[in-house]
C-alpha cells in the first residue's frame, strides 16, 4: 500500500513499508516542459547521485535516512520514514532559545557534511527534518561531491536565502553561521564567500 | 489619480500614464537604445536617455490626451539598474515634480515588474519568474515583502542570451533571432544544467555552447541553448511554487516574451494545478506603465519621496522595500 504524502518540488513522496519498516518512496517523476532528453538524464543522475550522497554522509556521522532501495529506471529511492518535522513548519513557531539551538544544529549538521567533502546543494527549511533530538538532511539530488570554497560558500548562501524569504527571525542564519565556524577551520573564508555570492547576483553590467 | 512614471533603468527610456480606473492604461511610450558595437555601454545609454526622455514624455501626454497639469502624481524607476541611465531618469522626474508641485514617488523596478503583471492579468498572489538582461529573479510575497526565492549567480539569462547572439553575428537583442533559429533545430547538444537549489547559473552554459559552435548547426545551438536555459528557469520556478505553496505563477521580464518559455512555465504550471499568467509584450519589456502603476499604488498608501531623499539605488533589492500596500 503507498499513499502520497508530499508533492515536493520534483519529486512524489509516497508512504508505504519494506519488509516491516515504515519507508517512503521518492519517485522523481517526468516533467512535461523538459526536452524528454535533458528530463530522462537528469532524473537519473539526480536519483544515483542523492542515493550516492545520502549513505556517504550517513558514514560521515550526519543524520540522514537510511535507504533501502534504490530503482534508477523508475528514478525511485525507498528509504527510512523520519518521523519528525520540518525545520520550515516549526520554527518560526518556536522560542527564540530553542530556535537558536535549531541553527545551532544546522550550523554542525552542514560543517559535518562539508568536512567530508560534501556539499547539499539544496539546503533549505524543506529539506531539514528535526527527529528525536537530531538534525536530520534529506533530498541530496542537487548535492555534489566537492571541497571547493566556492561551492560551500554557494550551499551556504542557499539557506541564508531560504531563511530570509521565508522566515521570521532575522538571527536565524547568523547562529547557522556561528555553529558553523565553530566547527571548520575554514569558517571565515566560507563566510567572505557568502558576502561574495550575496553581492554577485545584483544587477551589474559584465563586459 | 493620474500618474506618470517614468522607466530607465538598463536600455529603455519608457514614460507611461496610469489611472485608478478603466482604463488603467492611458499611455504607454518607449524608446530603446541599441548599442552600435557590442553590449550596453551604461555611459551611451545614459546619453541617449537624456536626448530622447522629453520627446517620450510629450508623445505619451500626446497619446493620453493630457497636459502635464492633469498629472498627480509623478514615478520614477529608483533602482536597481546601471548608474548612470538611473541618474538621469531620476534628474527629469526631479525636474517634472519640481516643476509641477507633485509629489514624487521612487520605484523598485523588479516589484514594478510584479504589480503590472497583477494588475493586467487575473493573478492575484503569484510567485513572479522575472527574466530580463540583467535581472533573473524568482519572487514572491510572503510576510510583507516580495522575497527573492532565487536568482542568478552570475549573469542574467537575457545577458547569456545576448553575448551568445552577439558572439554568432545576430542584432543585439539576440532573444527573438535565437527563438527564431531555435524553431528550426532538431538535434539536442548536451549542456552543463547549473541549478542550485533555486538558483541558477549561466555563464558555463554559455561557454559550452560556444565551444560546439563548429561541430553543430546554428539552430540546432539555439534550440540546445534555450531547451537548458529555459528548463532551469521553469525547475526553479516551480520549486519557489513548491516551498510557497503559491497557486499562480506570473511572467515578467523581457525574456519572457519567448514562446517556447511561455509555453513550459504554463505546462509546469498545468501540472501542479497552478494557473499561469503573462502580461502582453508591452508590459513585459521595461516600460513607463508599471513603474507609474507602482508609483500610484504607493502614493495611493500615502508613500512619497521627497526629492531630497530621491537619490538613485544601483543595487535596490527587492526584499528591501514593506509592501504597505498589500496585506
Ligand atoms: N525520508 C523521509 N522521511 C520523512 N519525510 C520525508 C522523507 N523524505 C521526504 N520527506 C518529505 O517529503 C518532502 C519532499 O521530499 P524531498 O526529498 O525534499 O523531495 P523534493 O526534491 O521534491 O523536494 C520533504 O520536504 C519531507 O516533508
Ligand atoms: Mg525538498
Amino acid at each position: 500500500m503507498e499513499e502520497l504524502i508530499q508533492r515536493g518540488a520534483e519529486a512524489e513522496i509516497y508512504r508505504s513499508t519494506w519488509k516491516g519498516r515504515p519507508v517512503v518512496i521518492k519517485r522523481r517523476t517526468e516533467k512535461s516542459y523538459r526536452l524528454p532528453d535533458i528530463d530522462r538524464i537528469l532524473r537519473r543522475q539526480r536519483t544515483r547521485q542523492e542515493a550516492l550522497l545520502l549513505s556517504a554522509a550517513r558514514r560521515g556521522g550526519t543524520a540522514t535516512p537510511i535507504i533501502y532501495d534504490v530503482d534508477l529506471s523508475a528514478a525511485a529511492i525507498t528509504m527510512e520514514y523520519v518521523a519528525g518535522r520540518r525545520v520550515k513548519d516549526c520554527i518560526d513557531a518556536l522560542d527564540e532559545p530553542e530556535q537558536q539551538r535549531i541553527c545551532q544544529k544546522i550550523g554542525e549538521g552542514v560543517a559535518g557534511l562539508h568536512r567530508q567533502d560534501i556539499v547539499h546543494g539544496d539546503i533549505t527549511t524543506s529539506n531539514l527534518i528535526m527527529s528525536r533530538g537530531r538534525m536530520y538532511f534529506i533530498d541530496f539530488g542537487l548535492g555534489e561531491k566537492s571541497s571547493a570554497m566556492e561551492d560551500r560558500g554557494v550551499d551556504l548562501h542557499l539557506l541564508m536565502e531560504a531563511f530570509a524569504a521565508a522566515h521570521r527571525h532575522p538571527d536565524l542564519f547568523s547562529w547557522v553561521m556561528e555553529a558553523y565556524e565553530a566547527a571548520v577551520p575554514w569558517g571565515r573564508e566560507v563566510r567572505r564567500k557568502v558576502a561574495d555570492i550575496a553581492e554577485r547576483g545584483r544587477y551589474v553590467v559584465r563586459e | 489619480m493620474i500618474c506618470l512614471g517614468i522607466e530607465g533603468t538598463a536600455h529603455t527610456v519608457g514614460v507611461g500614464i496610469v489611472q485608478d480606473s478603466a482604463p488603467v492604461i492611458l499611455a504607454n511610450v518607449s524608446c530603446m537604445y541599441a548599442p552600435v558595437s557590442g553590449g550596453i555601454h551604461p555611459r551611451d545609454a545614459a546619453n541617449h536617455h537624456a536626448g530622447v526622455v522629453v520627446d517620450v514624455l510629450r508623445q505619451a501626454l500626446d497619446e493620453a490626451q493630457m497636459d502635464v497639469e492633469d498629472i498627480d502624481v509623478i514615478g520614477f524607476s529608483m533602482g536597481p539598474g546601471l548608474g548612470p541611465c538611473l541618474r538621469t531618469v531620476a534628474t527629469a522626474a526631479r525636474s517634472l515634480a519640481l516643476y509641477t508641485r507633485k509629489p514624487l514617488v521612487g520605484v523598485n523596478h523588479c516589484i514594478a515588474h510584479l504589480e503590472i503583471g497583477r494588475k493586467m492579468t487575473e493573478a492575484r498572489d503569484p510567485v513572479l519568474l522575472y527574466v530580463s538582461g540583467g535581472n533573473t529573479q524568482v519572487i514572491a510575497f510572503l510576510n510583507g515583502r516580495y522575497r527573492v526565492f532565487g536568482e542568478t549567480l552570475d549573469i542574467g539569462i537575457g545577458n547569456c542570451l545576448d553575448k551568445f547572439g552577439r558572439e554568432l553575428g545576430m542584432p543585439f537583442p539576440a532573444g527573438p533571432a535565437i527563438e527564431r533559429k531555435a524553431r528550426n533545430g532538431r538535434c539536442y547538444l548536451p549542456l552543463p544544467y547549473p541549478v542550485k537549489g533555486m538558483d541558477v547559473a549561466f555563464s558555463g552554459i554559455l561557454t559550452a555552447a560556444l565551444a560546439k559552435r563548429e561541430e553543430a548547426s546554428l539552430p540546432d545551438l539555439c534550440f540546445s541553448l534555450q531547451e537548458t536555459c529555459f528548463a532551469m528557469l521553469t525547475e526553479v520556478t516551480e520549486r519557489a511554487v513548491a516551498h510557497t505553496g503559491k497557486s499562480e505563477v506570473l511572467l515578467g521580464g523581457g525574456v519572457a516574451a519567448n514562446r517556447r518559455l511561455q509555453d513550459m512555465v504554463a505546462s509546469m504550471a498545468a501540472a501542479r494545478g497552478a494557473a499561469s499568467f503573462c502580461p502582453p509584450r508591452s508590459l513585459l519589456v521595461d516600460n513607463g506603465a508599471m513603474i507609474a502603476w507602482t508609483a500610484l499604488l504607493m502614493h495611493r498608501h500615502g508613500l512619497t519621496t521627497p526629492v531630497e531623499e530621491s537619490h538613485i539605488r544601483q543595487n535596490f533589492r527587492t526584499d528591501e522595500v514593506a509592501v504597505t500596500w498589500r496585506s
